[in-house]
């Protein structure tokens, strides 16, 4: 199978699996990009019919919300947090630090499609702020030299 | 019998290396043939001695702190399992100051239990409330919370009693009780704590609402940054349900609740209760005028009490020892405890449950320990994003919703997050201005249009710009939106930053208590 079949197939289990949930459009939303990291295009007519809404809503509930993506991130997804409790403790820094040490700017992906770097605001590990999520896992407490080493470990890990 | 040894699977406490500790003891554990029961129970909040590992020995639990995977072999060697003296050694748990000096209702098993065991849930006082409840009607219930004076701690204060009695007394077919459990305000993770570390009282507590009101549905909304509070809270949902503390005739009384744990994603705008019910509608997160209330038509068009997750989590010991026992602490109108969360530059990070009444100063420096840089503390927020900024002048005010109200200020959710004099003021509002950008819902235009012009005035301002002019400009927009925003989001955007630029007139290139122009 190809990787759009799977993602295809992905799409339609999603679907069937939580159609029948009222207010269902999220979960199968989250459903999509957990298994295939995104909600492809393709995706957006399929869900419209099966929950008999037009395009445009199900894409305006995409674009809505700041998590879903429409493109494929990195391996890892890196997100920094750029609140007050963190920017108290040297968040701007440690963002310069990591924009500069993976030559991409928020809502890129590196060109070895390693890692796509976002902002966000706030992880709730404020009282080990600057914080910083790797794909599911927080760290708190982040230097820049922290920072390079998770960024490693998680090099190391997908290869 | 294998000794009982404690390592938090909160997720700040991961985010230090919670996991590696507890790894690295049961690894030292088997080479030395020695048994441990590594129990992963919810943070003390004590953040800055996470991990934090407890040992249970016949004194009580004994602390070792911060705890690093290489610290291990040491502690074996000087038998921590026994309580024996290391460096990082902190002493009988409950002994620490910074613990023993508060009141902790809401937090009472935080930290102490396994979040995931119903039997500890049940052996330090689980289900009591609930237990109680069942013998009550539904308007005993809804007035025991009423008299406890309760007011909603997601920001609004709204008397929670008040909020339930609505939906009693709306007949329909249909009732919800939804958490909101989005905690997008910065600086806060009181909600996170209890989802993590106690997950049944808040369970506990939706249950009760409930029945006391007659609905048999409920809904967590949880915000996506909390992948572990997620999986920690469908694992208790699962356990409940299969002893029949949810789903169909709970505890044998015929009453029905059910609970279900939905995502957000990622839209801080869907903490405002009505854009969260459009959201578990499954639409985009937009603001609903009100009226109509949630609670008459709420989620799905019907009768709905949505509350804050630490709201909740009150209601078991609420309706275990009665209303009145609740009212006892507190002060004028702010009745209880606050879970409070320090945050930023502060050497004592945590979470601090007091009653209210308790001064900022307290908070700051016989809890916080003062800055973290070890620099003077010149401003701090409190009340997350939307929350003024107070400076050193006000740090006697006491933790009360009317006495914050009358500086112009809020305690919203709670947290408290402290700047060191390295500190820019004016980019601090630059940054509330850009953050409502971000988050507006695009419904109002003082919000949506004003927050992206805000940006662009403190920016002038900042580069000396047509100076005077910007600064009146800034005032007027904030004007605009205080009186012209749907929502608190636009309309209280104006607090960090018209706070900032009274308290702080020197970082805008004003001369110290010059005001305005
Ligand atoms: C922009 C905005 C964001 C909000 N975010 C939250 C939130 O994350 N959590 C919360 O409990 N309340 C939040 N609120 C307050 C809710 O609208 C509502 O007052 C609260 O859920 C009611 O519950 P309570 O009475 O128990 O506080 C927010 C309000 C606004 C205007
Ligand atoms: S104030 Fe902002 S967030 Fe609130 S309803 Fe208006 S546009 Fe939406
Ligand atoms: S402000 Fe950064 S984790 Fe809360």
């Amino acid at each position: 199978m190809t990787q759009q079949d799977l993602n295809r197939q992905a799409v339609q289990d999603a679907i069937s699996r939580m159609k029948d949930q009222p207010g269902a459009l999220l979960p199968i939303l989250h459903g999509i990009q957990d298994s295939i990291g995104h909600i492809p295009e393709d995706a957006v007519p399929v869900i419209a019919d099966a929950l008999n809404l037009s395009r445009a809503e199900v894409h305006g509930v995409i674009t809505f919300y700041h998590y879903f993506r429409q493109t494929p991130p990195g391996r890892h997804t890196v997100q920094i947090c750029q609140a007050e409790s963190c920017q108290a403790m040297g968040s701007e820094k440690l963002t310069e630090h990591a924009k500069q040490h993976l030559g991409i700017d928020f809502h890129e992906t590196t060109g070895d499609q390693e890692f796509s770097l976002e902002p966000v605001f706030c992880l709730g590990n404020c009282a080990c702020s600057p914080a910083v999520m790797i794909d599911d896992n927080v760290y708190g407490r982040v230097t820049p030299d922290r920072l390079e080493q998770l960024l490693n470990n998680a090099r190391k890990a997908s290869q | 019998m294998s000794t009982k040894v404690y390592v938090p699977r909160d997720s700040s406490a991961l985010s230090l290396g919670a996991d590696e500790v507890a790894m690295a003891i049961l690894v030292e554990a088997s080479k030395r043939g020695i048994s441990v029961d590594i129990i992963r129970n919810g943070s003390r909040g004590l953040f800055w001695l996470e991990p934090l590992v407890e040992v249970e020995t016949a004194q009580g639990r004994i602390a070792y702190g911060p705890v690093q995977p290489q610290d291990v072999p040491g502690l074996f060697d000087q038998n921590f399992l026994t309580g024996g003296e290391h460096a990082l050694r902190l002493g009988l748990m409950e002994e620490i100051a910074y613990l023993k000096n508060q009141e902790r209702l809401t937090f009472a098993r935080v930290g102490i239990t396994d979040p995931v065991s119903l039997d500890d849930y049940l052996a330090h006082d689980g289900y009591r409330g609930l237990r109680r409840a069942l013998q009550m009607s539904g308007a005993e219930v809804v007035k025991e919370v009423t008299d406890s004076g309760l007011r909603g701690r997601g920001g609004a204060a709204f008397p929670t009693g008040i909020k339930w009695n609505t939906v009693l007394n709306t007949a329909a077919d249909q009732k919800y009780i939804v958490c909101n459990a989005d905690e997008g305000d910065s600086g806060t993770y009181s909600d996170r704590m209890i989802m993590e570390g106690d997950p049944f009282v808040l369970i506990e507590g939706m249950t009760i609402a409930g029945i006391a009101v007659g609905a048999t549905q409920g809904y967590i909304y949880l915000r996506s940054e909390y992948p572990h509070a997620l999986q920690v809270l469908n694992e208790a949902i699962a356990v409940a349900l299969t002893k029949g503390y949810l789903g169909e005739n709970i505890l044998g009384s015929g009453k029905t609740f059910h609970l279900e744990v939905r995502r957000g994603a990622g839209a801080y705008v869907c903490g405002e209760e009505t854009s969260l019910l459009e959201s578990l509608e499954g639409k985009r997160g937009i603001v609903r005028f009100k009226p109509p209330l949630p609670a008459i038509e709420g989620l799905f068009g019907k009768p709905t009490i949505i509350n804050n997750v630490i709201s909740l989590a009150s209601v078991p010991i609420i309706l275990d020892k009665g209303g009145a026992f609740y009212r006892d602490y507190g002060m004028g109108r702010s009745r209880g405890t606050l879970p409070i969360q320090l945050a930023g530059n502060l050497k004592h990070c945590g979470l601090v449950e007091k009653a209210f009444g308790v001064t900022l100063r307290e908070l700051l420096y016989d809890y916080g320990g003062g800055s973290a840089s070890g620099r003077p503390i010149r401003a701090v927020q409190v009340g997350g994003p939307l929350g003024a900024y107070l400076p050193e002048s006000q740090f006697d005010t006491p933790l009360d919703y009317e006495a914050f109200a009358n500086l112009w200020a809020v305690l919203g959710h709670g947290g408290i997050v402290a700047f060191d004099d390295t500190v820019d003021m004016a980019h601090m509002a630059r940054y509330a201005m850009e953050f409502c950008a971000i988050e507006s819902c695009g419904k109002c235009t003082p919000c949506r249009i004003g927050s992206t012009r805000g940006v662009e005035v403190v920016d002038k301002i900042i580069a000396g710009t047509d100076h005077a002019a910007n600064v009146q400009l800034l005032r007027d927009l904030s004007d605009t939106m205080l009186n012209g925003s749907l929502c608190a989001l636009g309309g209280m955007t104006p607090y960090p930053v018209l706070s900032a630029l009274n308290h702080f007139p020197e970082d805008f290139g004003l001369k110290k208590n010059q005001q305005a122009a």
